[in-house]
C-alpha cells in the first residue's frame, strides 16, 4: 500500500483517533464509552497507521513497545484494586476524591476507578498491539 | 559412647542425631511413665487444639489406659532402638536421615495412638504411611528396596483411601468427628443404615495396615528395611496402627455379627497361615516377619469378640508380643551385624561367642513359645481362656490359637535356639563376636522386662493391661487377673498340647520345609500376583489413554459436544421441561431482517469452499450481532463489537490469505457431524426458550440500577460494573486478553523452519 | 423477538459444532468465531431484550427513569467480545504457525507430540 494520500491522511486519521479514544474512555463512566471501547479504538487508529505506512514507522511513533503499555496497564489497574486496601476497604472498593467540591458544585472526580478504567484502556491497545504488529512483521 | 568392640572399623561419624534421638524419645517415655498412675487410676486426659473448626476438625488428644499402652510401647522401644540403630548404622553415609525418618515416624505413630479426632488420627495414619515407606525404601540402591517400599505405599495407601472414605462417612452420620464422642453413641451407630458402609471401609484400612490376610504379602517384603526399623515398624508399632484404631473402635462398633465374624475369620486365617510360612523361612528375619503377621491375626481375632477373657487376652499378648518379637528383630541384627549372615541353616555355635545375645535370645523366646514363668505363659493361658469364652464357635477360633501357638514354638526354636546352641550348618562370612553394648541393651532390656512381668504380673496388670481393658470394655473391674498359676484348667492342658506337638513340629520342621516348598510352588503366589495386578493396571492406564487420548482434535471435539447434547438434553428430559411454545407476535420486520442475515452468514460461512466468502459471512454475521445489540439499548455492546469486528478483518487480511485455500478434501459431506451440530443446536435453542419461560430474576440488575450513581458515582451503569461493581472480574478478563496477546507474539517470535508451506 | 433470537442462536451453534468437527483448523477457526458470537448472543437474550432504553442514568437523576435496558448480562457480554478477539487471535496465531512447520491444516496430520504407532517405526 504505497498511496501517498493514503499516507498523508492516515498521520492526521490516527491523530484524531487517538484524541477521540481518550474522549472515550473518559466520558465512559456516564456515557458510553470506557477503557475497552477507547482501547480499541486507539489501537485502530495505530492499526491503521502500521497497514498504511509499515510497523517500523508505526513502531516509532509509539515510541514504546506494546507489550510494555499492556503490562503498565495490567499494573496500574491491579494498583489501583490494591489502592483500596490502605484504606481498610475490600479490594477493587473505588476509592473518590473530588477537588474543589463545594455545597452545590461536585468538584473534578478524582478516583481509582477512573484508574482502573485507564488500565483497562492501555492492556487494550497494548495488548492489539502487539498482537497486529507481531503478525504483520512476521507473517 | 564408643566401643571398642565395634570390630568394623567403620569411622564413627553419627554426630549427635542418635543420642539426641534416643534422648528425647526416652524423655518422652519418662513423661508417660509419670501419668501413668492417673490413668491406672480410671481417669483420661483430654487436650484439645482448635485446628478448622468450622468443619469441626480439631487436634484434640485422649490419654487412656490403651492409648497410654501404645504411647510407652513407642517411645519406650523407641528409645531402645534408637540407642541401637547408633551403633547399627554406625558411619552410614545418610545416618541422619535415617534417624529424621525414623525420628519422624515416632512421633506421627505417636499422634495416631492419641488423636481422638478421627481427621487428625488420618492424617496421623497418612504421616506413618509415608514415613514408614521411606525407612523401607533407606536401601533404595536395590531394585527390591524399591519395590517392597513402594509395595508397602501402594497397598496402605490404597486402604488408607478406604479409611479416609470411611472416617468421613462416620463423622457426617454421627454429626461429628471427635471419636470420644461417636463412641458413646455406640448404639446409635450400629442401628444407623451406613454401619456397614463404615465397617466395611475401615476394615479395608485397617487390615491392609495390619497386613491382614490376603494383603498380608507386604509385611514380609518390608524386611528390606534395616533390622531396626523392622523391629520397630513392622512388629512393635506401624503394623500394630490397625490393630489400635480397631481396638479404639471396639466400644462403638463392636457386638454385631459382622464385627465378630469378619475380624474373627480373617484374624484366625491370618493366623494360622502366617504360622504355616514362618516355617517354611530359613532367612530368620523372614520367619519374624511372619510370626508377627500370625501376631497381628490374633489380636484381631480377640478384638472380634466381646467378652473380657477376650479383651484382656488382647491387651496382654499385645504388649507381650511388643516385648519378644522387638527384642528378637534385635537379636537377629545383632547376629546379622556379627556374621554377616541370617541363614538358619547356616548359623550355629554362637552361643559360646555371643552369650549376652544368646541370654537375650534365650528369654524372649521362652516368653515367645509360652513356657512359665514368662509373660508370654500368662498371655497364652489367656489367650486359650478367651478363645474358651468365645461366644459362638468356640472350637474354630481354639483350634486356630493351638496350631499358632504351636507353630510359634517352633519358630522361636528355629530363630532363638539353633543359631546359638546347634552347630553352625557352614562357613560363616564373618568371625562372629559379641554385639556392643547399645546394640545389646535393647534386647536384653525387653526380654528381661518380659520375665520379670511374668513373674509379678501384678505389675504390668494394674499399671497398664486393666486400664486398656477399661478403654475397650467400659469398666476397671472387667479385666481378669493376670496369674501364672491358675490352677489345673483347660487353658493350662492346652498349654501342655502346645508345647508337646510345637516341640514335635521343631523336630520335623527340616522335612516339613521341603514339604512346604513344594506346596508354596504349587499354590499361586500373592506377591506375584501383585507385580501381576501392577502390570495390568499399568496396561489398562496405557489403553485408555490411546482410547482417550486419540490424539485426534476431531474426536476431541466430538466427545465434547455429545457429551453437552446429552448432559443438556438429558436434563431437560429428566426434569420434563418439555417444549413450551414459542411467542413470535413481537417480531418487528427490523428484527426478521436481522436474524435472516444471522441465518444467512452462518450457512453461507458453513458451506462455502471459499475463505474470502467465508470471512464475509462472518463479518455479516458479526455486524448483524452489532445490530442486535444496537436495536435492544445496547450502544457499549455494540461499539465494542463493531471495533472488533474491524480488528478480525485485519488480522484475516494479515494472516488468511497466507494459507491455502479451502480445498474441497475437507469439503465433503459429514452426515453425523451434521445430526450431531443440529442436535446440539436444538438442544441450546430449547434450553434458552425454557429459560425465557421463566421469570427473570432482577435483583442484582435493581441493585445496580439503585447504588450506580449515588455509590459509585456514574450514569453508565455498564460501565459502573465493569470498572467498579466487578472490577475482580475484569481485572482478570484483562489479564486474560493480555496472557493471549504475549502467548500469541511469542508463538510469533519463536524461529521456526518456515517455508515448508509456501 | 427473544423467541426468534433464540432459534437464529440454535441455528448458529449448529453451523459452529459442524465447522469445529472438521478436519482443516481454518473451518475450526470460523466456527470458533461464530460459537463465541453465539454464547454472547444467548447471554444478552436470556437478560430479556428491550428497545430505546439504553441503561444510562439520565443527568440530575437519582436511578435510571423507568424500565432500562438490563445492564448486567451487557457487562458480561462486552469484556467477553473483547476475550473473544483474543481467542481468536491467539488460534489464528497458533494454526499459522502450525501450518508454517507442519506444512498441513489438517488437525489428523498434526502428530508431532503425539506420533501414531505406524509412523513411530
Amino acid at each position: 500500500m504505497n498511496s501517498v494520500i493514503l499516507r498523508a491522511g492516515t498521520r492526521y486519521l490516527t491523530g484524531l483517533l487517538l484524541i477521540f479514544s481518550v474522549y472515550m474512555l473518559l466520558r465512559g463512566h456516564n456515557e458510553p464509552g470506557g477503557g475497552f471501547i477507547g482501547g480499541l479504538i486507539g489501537s485502530t487508529g495505530f492499526v491503521l497507521f502500521a497497514v498504511a505506512c509499515g510497523t517500523a514507522d508505526a513502531r516509532r511513533a509509539l515510541r514504546v513497545d506494546p507489550q510494555s503499555i499492556a503490562m503498565v496497564g495490567l499494573g496500574l489497574a491491579l494498583l489501583s484494586g490494591l489502592f483500596a486496601a490502605f484504606f481498610g476497604d475490600d479490594l477493587f472498593t473505588g476509592q473518590w476524591l473530588f477537588l474543589g467540591a463545594t455545597e452545590t458544585e461536585k468538584g473534578l472526580p478524582i478516583s481509582t476507578v477512573l484508574a482502573f478504567d485507564i488500565g483497562v484502556y492501555l492492556v487494550v491497545f497494548g495488548s492489539v498491539l502487539t498482537l497486529v504488529f507481531a503478525m504483520e512483521e512476521e507473517i | 559412647m564408643s566401643t571398642s568392640a565395634d570390630p568394623t572399623g567403620v569411622p564413627r561419624g553419627n554426630g549427635l542425631s542418635g543420642l539426641l534421638c534416643t534422648g528425647l524419645s526416652a524423655l518422652l517415655f519418662v513423661w508417660f511413665l509419670t501419668l501413668a498412675p492417673q490413668i491406672a487410676d480410671g481417669a483420661s486426659l483430654r487436650y484439645v487444639i482448635e485446628w478448622v473448626p468450622s468443619l469441626g476438625i480439631s487436634l484434640s488428644f485422649l490419654l487412656d489406659g490403651l492409648s497410654l499402652t501404645f504411647a510407652l510401647l513407642i517411645s519406650g522401644i523407641g528409645a531402645l532402638v534408637f540407642l541401637y540403630s547408633n551403633t547399627y548404622l554406625a558411619g552410614h553415609p545418610q545416618f541422619d536421615r535415617f534417624m529424621l525418618f525414623l525420628f519422624s515416624f515416632m512421633l506421627s505413630m505417636l499422634g495416631l495412638v492419641l488423636a481422638d479426632n478421627l481427621i487428625a488420627l488420618f492424617v496421623f495414619w497418612e504421616l506413618t504411611t509415608i514415613t514408614s515407606y521411606l525407612l523401607i525404601g533407606f536401601g533404595h540402591e536395590t531394585a527390591k528396596g524399591r519395590r517392597s517400599a513402594l509395595q508397602a505405599l501402594f497397598v496402605t495407601g490404597a486402604g488408607a483411601l478406604a479409611l479416609l472414605a470411611g472416617f468421613i462417612l462416620l463423622g457426617m452420620t454421627m454429626g461429628t468427628f471427635e471419636l470420644s464422642e461417636i463412641l458413646a453413641r455406640g448404639d446409635e451407630l450400629k442401628a444407623h443404615a451406613y454401619y456397614i458402609p463404615i465397617l466395611l471401609l475401615i476394615l479395608a484400612g485397617t487390615f491392609t495396615k495390619s497386613a491382614q490376610f490376603p494383603f498380608h504379602f507386604w509385611l514380609p517384603n518390608a524386611m528390606a528395611a534395616p533390622t531396626p526399623v523392622s523391629a520397630f515398624l513392622h512388629s512393635a508399632t506401624m503394623v500394630k496402627a490397625g490393630v489400635y484404631l480397631m481396638a479404639r473402635l471396639h466400644p462403638g462398633m463392636s457386638g454385631t455379627d459382622m464385627w465378630m465374624w469378619t475380624l474373627t475369620i480373617f484374624g484366625a486365617v491370618t493366623a494360622v497361615a502366617a504360622s504355616i510360612f514362618a516355617l517354611r523361612q530359613t532367612d530368620l528375619k523372614q520367619a519374624l516377619a511372619y510370626t508377627t503377621l500370625m501376631a497381628l491375626g490374633t489380636l484381631m481375632l480377640f478384638l472380634g469378640q466381646q467378652s473380657s477373657y477376650a479383651i484382656t487376652a488382647f491387651a496382654t499378648f499385645l504388649i507381650v508380643h511388643s516385648l519378644y518379637k522387638a527384642a528378637l528383630f534385635l537379636v537377629v541384627g545383632c547376629i546379622d551385624h556379627a556374621t554377616g549372615t541370617r541363614e538358619a541353616d547356616v548359623l550355629g555355635g554362637l552361643g559360646r561367642v555371643m552369650p549376652f545375645t544368646a541370654i537375650a535370645a534365650a528369654l524372649a523366646a521362652l516368653s515367645m513359645a509360652g513356657f512359665p514363668p514368662f509373660l508370654g505363659f500368662i498371655g497364652k493361658e489367656l489367650k486359650y481362656a478367651g478363645a474358651l469364652g468365645v461366644a459362638s464357635e468356640p472350637l474354630f477360633v481354639v483350634g486356630a490359637v493351638l496350631l499358632a501357638n504351636a507353630l510359634m514354638f517352633a519358630v522361636a526354636g528355629v530363630v532363638a535356639f539353633r543359631p546359638f546352641w546347634r552347630k553352625a550348618g557352614g562357613a560363616l562370612p564373618k568371625t562372629p563376636h559379641e554385639a556392643p553394648w547399645p546394640m545389646l541393651a535393647g534386647p536384653v532390656i525387653l526380654a528381661v522386662l518380659g520375665t520379670v512381668f511374668g513373674i509379678y504380673p501384678d505389675l504390668l496388670e494394674r499399671s497398664l493391661v486393666a486400664p486398656t481393658v477399661a478403654s475397650l470394655l467400659g469398666e476397671i473391674e472387667d479385666a481378669k487377673e493376670l496369674k501364672l498359676w491358675a490352677g489345673v484348667n483347660m487353658p493350662l492342658l492346652l498349654s501342655i498340647v502346645t508345647v508337646v506337638s510345637g516341640a514335635i513340629i521343631y523336630a520335623v520342621h527340616r522335612q516339613a520345609r521341603t514339604m512346604l516348598e513344594r506346596m508354596d510352588a504349587a499354590t499361586p503366589s500373592f506377591d506375584a500376583g501383585w507385580d501381576r495386578f501392577l502390570d495390568g493396571f499399568k496396561a489398562l492406564a496405557a489403553w485408555q489413554t490411546g482410547v482417550i487420548q486419540s490424539g485426534v482434535l476431531r474426536k476431541y471435539m466430538f466427545v465434547t459436544f455429545v457429551t453437552v447434547l446429552v448432559g443438556m438434553g438429558g436434563t431437560m428430559m429428566a426434569r420434563g421441561l418439555g417444549l413450551t411454545v414459542p411467542d413470535f407476535s413481537d417480531a418487528t420486520g427490523q428484527s426478521v431482517a436481522l436474524v435472516l442475515m444471522i441465518l444467512g452468514g452462518a450457512l453461507l460461512a458453513t458451506l462455502t469452499s471459499s475463505r474470502i466468502a467465508a470471512m464475509a459471512a462472518l463479518g455479516v454475521v458479526g455486524i448483524a450481532v452489532a445490530m442486535v445489540f444496537i436495536v435492544f439499548s445496547a450502544p457499549d455492546v455494540a461499539i465494542t463489537q463493531l471495533l472488533v469486528e474491524t480488528l478480525v478483518v485485519v488480522l484475516v487480511a494479515v494472516a488468511l490469505l497466507r494459507l491455502p485455500t479451502l480445498d474441497s478434501g475437507g469439503r465433503h459431506w459429514r452426515p453425523w457431524d451434521a445430526l450431531l451440530a443440529l442436535g446440539v443446536g436444538t438442544v441450546v435453542t430449547l434450553t434458552l426458550l425454557a429459560v425465557l419461560a421463566t421469570p427473570l430474576d432482577r435483583r442484582l440488575t435493581d441493585y445496580f440500577e439503585i447504588t450506580s450513581w449515588p455509590e459509585a458515582f456514574g450514569r453508565n451503569i455498564v460501565n459502573v460494573i465493569l470498572v467498579d461493581f466487578r472490577a475482580l472480574d475484569t481485572f482478570g478478563e484483562i489479564a486474560v486478553v493480555v496472557i493471549a496477546a504475549l502467548s500469541a507474539y511469542a508463538l510469533l517470535r519463536t524461529t521456526t523452519t518456515k517455508g515448508q508451506g509456501k | 423477538m427473544e423467541a426468534l433470537l433464540a432459534i437464529a442462536i440454535g441455528v448458529l451453534v449448529a453451523a459452529s459444532v459442524y465447522l469445529m468437527l472438521a478436519r482443516n483448523v481454518l473451518r475450526f477457526i470460523f466456527g470458533l468465531v461464530l460459537i463465541s458470537n453465539a454464547a454472547n448472543l444467548t447471554i444478552f437474550v436470556a437478560g430479556r431484550l428491550t428497545t430505546g432504553a439504553p441503561p444510562l442514568i439520565a443527568e440530575g437523576a437519582e436511578a435510571p427513569a423507568g424500565l432500562v435496558a438490563n445492564a448486567l448480562p451487557q457487562a458480561l457480554v462486552l469484556t467477553a467480545i473483547v476475550i473473544g478477539f483474543g481467542l481468536f487471535a491467539f488460534a489464528l496465531v497458533l494454526m499459522f504457525r502450525a501450518y508454517t512447520t507442519l506444512g498441513t491444516l489438517y488437525s489428523d496430520e498434526m502428530r508431532v507430540a503425539e506420533p501414531r504407532p505406524e509412523d513411530e517405526r
